[in-house]
């Protein structure tokens, strides 16, 4: 019966192009609304690593202003300094760790033609790669001895290896970044974590860096740092050894996990080291490290803005309103049907039946909407890329998820929308309409 | 066949109460074709209606086919209807949106025949109609007398036993209405039992039997058969 249903809410949509337009427009504006703001809220709360999410965990120690306290909480800060990111990274407590940060460097091309050019860089470590599972299309990343001993190599993202050796297996090739010779040990293929976990601190929309150097080659030849930096405490000297040592912080830090007593016993380790510190004369707050996981992270970071959560809640309501157009607009299409609906009663017509038949009638109009609504949904969010530029490159895509999920709370809502209108029709009495048509 | 007994229909507002029947009881037998005439407001169209489960009686007891179905649920009359009764109203009420064929198939998708046999329902009813040639065409490209022939075809398609009537004719000239009549008679000499609700009193003489319904009580000084010989529930 379903096709029947089908075929008749066809013709009634087909017969009332206006009526059913109005409809369909109406349940496409709430759905291009809601679905706009549910798509930006659905990519910035995305697990970007779920096979491994709760085995990496991001480090905060707690070395900050006892007098400083600006929400209340105490929260530690959330990168750490040099020295302690060294202190962790020589420790090798946990599987794998990894400090790291951005940076900006100037890429020379071998082609004297072509001018040079600044390049986004990570400066990290060989457990970068592992820990991250960056996908390889040519080579690998580094392995633990380039970093002790300084080896000037590179990792290349797939764009650049395109931009400077026409998309080749650039392994072993050389580039040039700040006036020192890189060998390329890898190309990575295409990679766009959302949100970009390793690294909220700076915009966690952002693309991935294009080249990925050893942390201690970075900082033995004093490369510049772009990233944020945090300082409680006045820099004890000048130059970059004294930014070094200061208490600033800078690094992100992340450690691989596998099980609870390795978060356990990591956790301990760090609570050591930090009594340690404060014997020391540092760490002049209490006790309050931190290891959170991916979400955790992306949770206490506020990776999902609240100012986008109040959105969503207020497009959800337009589709509210939306939908009580929709309700008026279908009570009247299907009230102007009595004719209609009589006839099919007497003729042996269900009160299931008819239901059935009006709702999928509904649904057809919530399917158009749907689709329609996908097209003002991707419009939506080419209006907020234009609007807000960069920052938000990477969340205003629709995957199929997104697509299928709008398609179908727009049937799903023209179904409720229909409810009420469809009740109504069944109810007439067939009698009182037979005669008088 | 179609018995009534004592049936009353009361239509209630907050401060008027209309008895459209009162205490109406009549049984038609297999097979007869009987005219039901009476003036204006006199519970014709009720009495069609209750006979036709379109409408449930306020009190009394209506037999069906041996099977009193005075409290079905809406399911159980539906079924009856689409299985028992065919009916033909004065304004056709055909579905404008669907054509002729699509008009006939109705009844028969509620019935849920296959494909092949409501194809084959809708043809020979269609044939018996006389309008094969008009399958594809919708109600309003046919004339008033061709849409109550198709209307007569989806009422005989689910070969019911009973075919209800309502002023069949009164929409249409005499002689597109005679050509129906003689239709009417037809199905009804093939064994179908019609009740007819009409004005013209020349259409209820081409019926065997007449009923003449007063202040919604069988008239039977002005009837041509004794009618109320029926037990009191």
């Amino acid at each position: 019966m379903f096709r029947y249903y089908f075929k008749l809410g066809w013709l009634s949509i087909r017969n009332n192009p206006l009526l059913s337009a109005l409809m369909v427009a109406a349940i496409a504006v709430g759905i291009g609304a809601s679905m706009t703001t549910i798509t930006v809220n659905y990519t910035m709360s995305n697990n970007p690593i779920p096979h491994k999410s709760d085995e990496l965990y991001y480090v905060q120690l707690d070395n900050w202003d006892p007098n400083q306290d600006d929400d209340g909480a105490f929260e530690p800060p959330d990168q750490v300094t040099y020295t302690d990111a060294m202190v962790l990274m020589k420790a090798r407590k946990a599987f794998r760790q990894v400090a790291s940060n951005r940076s900006s460097l100037v890429l020379e091309p071998d082609n004297q033609d072509e001018r040079p050019f600044m390049v986004d860089t990570r400066n990290t470590w060989a457990d970068f790669f592992p820990m991250f599972e960056p996908p390889f299309l040519h080579g690998s990343g580094w392995d633990a001895s380039a970093d002790e001993n300084l080896e000037r190599v590179v990792v290349l993202s797939r764009e650049i290896n395109e931009q400077l050796f026409g998309g080749e297996n650039s392994v072993g090739r050389s580039v040039r970044l700040n006036g020192m010779d890189f060998r390329v040990v890898g190309v990575l293929d295409e990679w766009l974590p959302i949100p970009k976990f390793y690294d909220v601190t700076n915009n966690p929309w952002s693309e991935p860096e294009e080249v990925y150097i050893p942390f201690n080659v970075a900082i033995e030849n004093e490369l510049p740092r772009s990233g944020n930096t945090n300082c409680w405490k006045p820099v004890d000297g000048n130059g970059f050894e004294a930014f070094k040592t200061s208490e600033c912080v800078w690094i992100q830090f992340w450690a691989e996990l596998r099980n609870a007593d390795e978060e356990r016993e990591y956790m301990q380790f760090l609570n050591a080291y930090v009594e340690q510190q404060k014997e020391l004369g540092r760490f002049p707050r209490p006790l309050n490290n931190r290891l959170d996981d991916v979400m955790e992270w992306m949770e206490r970071e506020e990776v999902v803005e609240e100012d986008a959560q109040v959105l969503m809640g207020l497009s959800l309501l337009f589709l509210g309103v939306c939908l009580l157009n929709t309700i008026g607009l279908l009570l009247a299409k299907f009230l102007r049907r009595t004719g209609d609906i009589s006839v099919r009663r007497a003729l042996g017509a269900r009160k299931s039946d008819l239901f059935a038949q009006h709702m999928t009638e509904a649904g057809m109009i919530g399917l158009g909407g749907g689709l329609l609504g996908v097209a003002l949904t991707l419009l939506g969010l080419k209006g907020i890329e234009l609007l807000f530029g960069d920052m938000v490159d990477n969340l205003v895509s629709m995957d199929w998820v997104m697509v299928l999920t709008a398609i179908a709370l727009a049937v799903v809502s023209a179904l409720l929308a229909g409810l009420y209108p469809t009740w109504q029709a069944c109810r007439i009495m067939p009698a009182s309409q037979l005669k008088t048509q | 066949m179609l018995r009534f007994e004592n049936i009353s229909m009361v239509y209630r507002t907050d401060s008027v109460e209309t008895h459209a029947l009162r205490e109406f009881s009549l049984e038609v037998e297999e097979g007869d074709f009987v005219a039901v005439t009476g003036p204006s407001g006199s519970g014709k169209t009720t009495f069609l209606n209750i006979a036709g489960l379109l409408e449930r009686f306020t009190s009394g007891r209506y037999i069906l086919d041996g099977k009193d179905v005075s409290a079905l649920s809406d399911a159980e009359t539906s079924r009856v209807r689409n299985e028992k009764i065919g009916f033909i109203f004065q304004s056709f009420n055909l579905i404008p949106d669907l054509n002729i064929f699509d008009n006939v198939d109705v009844p028969l998708r509620y019935r849920g025949f296959n494909a092949a046999e409501r194809k084959r329902r809708i043809e020979s009813t269609l044939e018996t109609v006389g309008l094969t040639s008009r399958m594809t065409h919708l109600p309003a490209q046919l004339s008033g007398g061709q849409q109550q022939r198709v209307a007569i075809a989806r009422a005989l398609a689910g070969n019911p036993r009973f075919l209800l009537a309502d002023e069949p004719t009164g929409n249409l000239d005499s002689k597109m209405a005679m050509s129906i009549m003689d239709l009417i008679k037809s199905i009804n000499m093939a064994g179908t039992t019609i009740i007819m609700v009409t004005h013209d009193d020349t259409l209820a003489s081409m019926a065997r039997h007449n009923v003449h319904i007063r202040d919604g009580r069988v008239s039977d000084a002005e009837s041509d058969f004794q009618l109320a010989d029926v037990a009191t529930a």
